[in-house]
């Protein structure tokens, strides 16, 4: 046992200062005190909590503060936002994949040992949330205090509070000059029906207020129960790739207890594997001689691939099964598809692997070989949402230098003909011909928050995207929330950014399936010289059918350099022509005259066009730039803000 | 690739960095008065024989005398003839004058008299390039050019009165131009019977005044298909009137009066380049020792002050260089002979017959021209030089 003033070293220059209060709790390393030893920690001792907050919020700075005054992380090895593992998660400040800490706090001179399970901010991995919650007794709700709650905490909030975990509403960058925190806090208050006085006030960023905020987690967070000698049932959370490692799952024990060298198995496919290594990480993976009731750690099992250890999924004992699982467990279902094209088309095979690879940390992910007339050959990919897809061409192109083309994001609709016969259109290019009985495409309830004054910016904005409002409730007297039911398809086209900008920013927003419903819908073909374009065929509502042909049309033409030839690009639903724009043919592409001096600049500039002729995409024989596909995935005029790269 | 010295020419190019006047449309390496600060035309002379002296030192066991000399700027005759005369002497004691060997010089039609010109002729010039840019007020004025077009006319008959062939270039697509304007142009130039015509289409480069009132709105760029209609209307009006084309910019009336400096570019001939910011080029060669020097363009420091600097302290007036390796050097060549109406030997784009077939399909190569080996631009081509050049060159 150590003085947790030991944890900041007084050489210590770092940016993190020292914590404000020294007089409380003291510091345990994983293994120091018998009492909290790992497979042999008494569920009394024990507190499995989760951070709720929206990106930016501070979860990440808060986490990091935890981890140093605990002592499990030296401050000289302190990498800034020590949980976000992956360069995309800190560069975007968000985290995609949860992991659980384990880390030793004392109260009242009885250690405890803290599970922190990290979970993912984003409306798109609402089902992992759900699964991180699900392993938790507490959530430490968390709340800037410049900000006020956002819709996707607030939903969060719900699933916690559904899940019965006990909730500190915290605010946090206190320090901010900009802060408002006696506001937010009788929001917060008002919000899960506490005192003001109970909503703690901490900065991450400089420490305040957060040895408090540990032992508010000893005190109120319930202490986990479980049957010690019922057959082993534990819950994956989650369950990420590890080059070296295989299969990296954590898991929380319910009942019973996971020894190495068991022989496991995974109740959803009665999958058997041996248990390699177990272990608590604080904050790297520490080998254990188990787990116990309540206790989070992780297990390897050599296994290769993240879908034979599904999050959601109970691993109990081969040789002692339980009977039931723990319930909760579903298959993640893609809501949104979009095509994958290498730029260049000899790249396919690389893409293909990483796919593949990408497929071992991501379970949530589908594919399968699509191919474009005009893009050749790719993949249809399925994903949770929109930020999912973002994430996964980030990573494909980043992590395995590929140039991508993602063709417009689109749902998924049921199309079932006058014949009787249904199909399930994945790809709008797919989208039959001949005569439709009736179209159904997939909806979701959404939560809107914003302060009071956008009420009719967001109506506007629904309403054009289709929306039916249901209920609104006021969070306080500035802010309200707005529910609607939406297309999926409307929400995925930009609204976001259209709500963002509409509401100078103050707007949130979160969703949830809700089933679907019949629409009047049409599939508008683009055609460049007469040829149509796979990839820029779309399914829009009938009524926007003709602003969404007028609008391609236009930014085609702006994009698509002028050609040898006339280039027309039409729209058309069916065989019927809606818009028309022209791109006239090029005459003068030669420069007058050439000085000595101006040889070397003009080589240059040859290979600089060479460079950008392989970029190119030819359709006919039209070059058409990469940007253009781009286009599509935004609604605003220069559809160049959009889509492209960071 | 690796040519003999002695399968090229070599030529000298003489920049002259300065204007009465900096034009709004001009990036070239140029000062007028008050934009110059400690360069002298005299230093400037000065220097200019300094480099040569180490040019010569720079070519060892190259005894090949310059078949072409170009003295370009800025306004070569904003220096005294006795300067020019210097400068060509100066080039005479270096390398070396070939008999037949044709020296020019750009002039502004003010710039010059019935007597400097005579000079000029009986020093060895053999050719004036005169900047005559427009016959319309409207079109000059748009362009800073200040000379009066009556003295085109004057400096024309001078030049020929002193035995010089004579060119008259042109610049078409200025802002405010308008088709017809340009035919007046072009009939001026007709009627004064030059041996040689280029015509220019006006580019504003973003760092030129000109460049800036176009970023404010204040002058309207010429839509480039009215250049494209321009450059039709000057090739059809120079072939009646009995010039042809030799390169996509120029015309001449007979081969004799093609300008050789300038094709010596084209053909990737070798040059030296004298003067500040000028740029030099040796092809591929072998050193008396033995050892193979690849290729290399390279160019001097731009300001003449610096540039003088330099050569003062005995030093090279380089600024920055680089070697080409073939497949630099096939590009150019293509990039660059293209150009010419003689076109470019098939062998050189080889593997790209189907390249070839889809251009000549369209109407940018001639197909006879392309049956028996060589590969010429069509007039439609000429327009589309540089497409042509990416489809053969990649």
């Amino acid at each position: 046992m150590r003085a947790r003033a030991a944890a900041v070293p007084p050489d210590f220059v770092g940016e993190y200062p020292a914590p404000t209060s020294t007089n409380r709790g003291t510091v345990i390393t994983v293994s120091a005190d018998p009492r909290i030893e790992p497979a042999s920690t008494q569920p009394a001792l024990i507190r499995n909590f989760c951070i709720i907050a929206h990106i930016d919020h501070g979860k990440s700075t808060l986490a990091d503060r935890m981890l140093q005054l605990t002592g499990v992380v030296e401050p000289r090895q302190m990498k800034a936002q020590y949980l976000d593992r992956m360069d995309i998660e800190r560069e975007r400040g968000i985290t995609i994949k949860s992991q659980a800490v384990r880390m030793p706090w004392s109260v009242d001179g009885a250690p405890h040992a803290l599970n922190m399970i990290d979970t993912p901010g984003h409306v798109d991995f609402t089902y992992e949330v759900s699964r991180s919650l699900a392993a938790c007794e507490g959530a430490i709700l968390l709340v800037d205090a410049a900000q006020g709650i956002e819709a996707q905490t607030l939903a969060n909030l719900y699933l916690a509070m559904e899940n019965d975990l006990t909730i500190i509403p915290v605010l946090n960058k206190i320090d901010l000059p900009s802060a408002d925190p006696d506001r937010y806090a009788a929001e917060l208050a008002q919000l899960i029906g506490c005192e003001v006085e109970d909503v703690l006030r901490v900065s991450g960023k400089t420490g305040a207020g957060v040895p408090e905020l540990l032992d508010r987690v000893v005190r109120d967070i319930p202490a986990p129960v479980g049957d010690a000698d019922a057959p082993t049932r534990a819950m994956i959370f989650d369950s990420v790739y590890d080059t070296y490692r295989g299969v990296v799952t954590y898991v929380r024990v319910v009942d019973g207890s996971l020894k190495p060298r068991e022989k496991i198995a995974m109740m959803s496919t009665l999958a058997t594997h041996d248990l390699l290594e177990i272990g608590v990480i604080s904050p790297e993976p520490v080998p254990t001689k188990g787990l116990g009731v309540g206790e989070v750690g992780y297990l390897i099992t050599g296994v290769k691939d993240v879908r034979q250890s599904k999050v959601g999924d109970t691993v109990t004992l081969a040789g002692r099964r339980a009977e039931q699982s723990l319930g909760g467990y579903r298959d993640p279902k893609p809501m949104v598809y979009s095509g994958l094209f290498p730029l260049d088309g000899s790249d396919f095979p690389i893409l293909r692997d990483a796919l593949d690879k990408l497929q071992l940390n991501d379970a949530s992910l589908v594919y399968e070989p699509e191919s474009s007339v005009a893009l050749g050959f790719g993949f249809r990919c399925g994903y949770l949402g929109l930020l999912h897809l973002e994430i996964v061409r980030d990573r494909l192109e980043r992590e395995f230098g590929l140039d991508l083309i993602s063709t417009a994001p689109n749902v998924v609709y049921e199309v079932q003909m006058e014949d009787g016969k249904v199909h399930t259109v994945t790809n709008p290019s797919e989208f039959p011909g001949g005569k439709i009985h009736e179209v159904r495409e997939p909806v979701v309830k959404a939560s809107i928050l914003v302060p009071s004054e956008f009420i009719g910016t967001v109506m506007e904005l629904c309403q054009e995207r289709r929306g039916v409002m249901g209920t609104m409730n006021y969070l306080s007297e500035t802010r309200v929330e707005m529910h609607y039911t939406l297309p999926l398809a409307e929400v995925v086209f930009d609204f976001f950014d259209q709500l963002k900008s509409r509401t100078r920013g103050y707007g949130s927003l979160d969703y949830e399936p809700a089933g679907d419903q019949v629409a009047d819908l049409v599939k508008v073909d683009i055609l460049l010289q007469g040829e149509q374009v796979d990839a820029f065929s779309a399914v829009v509502h009938k009524d926007k059918a003709y602003s969404y042909g007028l609008s391609m049309v236009g930014k085609l033409k702006d994009l698509i350099d002028r050609q040898q030839f006339e280039v027309p690009i039409q729209a058309a639903v069916g065989s019927r022509i809606i818009a028309r724009e022209t791109i006239r043919a090029i005459r003068k592409d030669v420069l007058a005259k050439c000085y000595g001096g101006d040889i070397s600049r003009k080589r240059k500039l040859l290979e600089k066009q060479k460079a950008g002729k392989k970029r190119m995409k030819n359709i006919g024989s039209v070059e058409v730039p990469p940007e253009a596909f781009i286009a599509a995935l935004s609604t605003s005029d220069d559809g160049s803000d959009k889509g492209k790269k960071k | 690739m690796n040519t003999a010295v002695g399968a090229r020419d070599f030529g000298v190019y003489v920049h002259v960095p300065f204007c009465s006047v900096r034009c709004g449309y001009c990036d070239f390496n140029t000062y007028a008065p008050g934009e110059v600060e400690g360069a002298t035309r005299e230093g400037y002379v000065e220097a200019a024989l300094r480099e040569m002296d180490l040019a010569r030192a720079a070519m060892p066991g190259d005894t090949r005398a310059a078949r072409t000399v170009f003295f370009g700027g800025g306004t070569p005759t904003m220096l005294d003839s006795s300067a020019l005369i210097a400068l060509l002497d100066g080039i005479r004691g270096t390398w070396g004058l070939s008999a037949d060997a044709e020296v020019t010089t750009e002039a502004n039609p003010d710039s010059v008299t019935k007597e400097s010109l005579h000079a000029l002729a009986r020093a060895g010039f053999t050719r004036v390039s005169l900047g005559m840019q427009s016959a319309v007020p409207h079109v000059l004025r748009t362009l800073d050019r200040t000379h009066n077009p009556a003295n085109v006319a004057r400096a024309v008959a001078a030049a020929r009165d002193a035995g010089l062939k004579v060119s008259l270039d042109l610049i078409y697509g200025t802002p405010g131009e308008s088709l017809s304007d340009w035919r007046a142009s072009l009939e001026a130039v007709i009627a004064l019977e030059p041996d040689h015509v280029s015509a220019y289409a006006l580019v504003i480069e973003p760092g030129t005044r000109m460049g800036a009132q176009l970023r404010r709105g204040e002058v309207q760029p010429t839509d480039p298909d009215t250049q494209a209609d321009m450059y039709e209307l000057a090739d059809t009006l120079l072939s009646e009137a009995g010039y042809s084309w030799y390169e996509v910019s120029n015309w001449a009336r007979e081969p004799g009066d093609r300008c050789r400096h300038n094709m010596a570019y084209w053909r990737s001939q070798d040059w030296w380049g004298v003067g500040p910011g000028a740029h030099s080029y040796l092809g591929p060669h072998a050193h008396p020792d033995g050892e193979q020097v690849p290729a290399r363009r390279w160019w001097n420091v731009k300001h003449p002050r610096a540039y003088a600097a330099r050569l003062a302290e005995g030093g090279s007036p380089e600024a920055e260089g680089e070697s080409l390796d073939p497949e630099d050097l096939r590009l150019e060549q293509v990039m660059l002979r293209l150009r010419l109406s003689e076109g470019i030997p098939a062998e050189l784009i080889e593997g790209r017959a189907e390249a070839v077939s889809t251009l000549i399909a369209d109407g940018l190569l001639d197909g006879a021209a392309a049956l028996r080996g060589t590969l010429k631009l069509t007039r439609r081509g000429r327009l589309l030089a540089d497409l042509a050049v990416r489809a053969l060159a990649f």
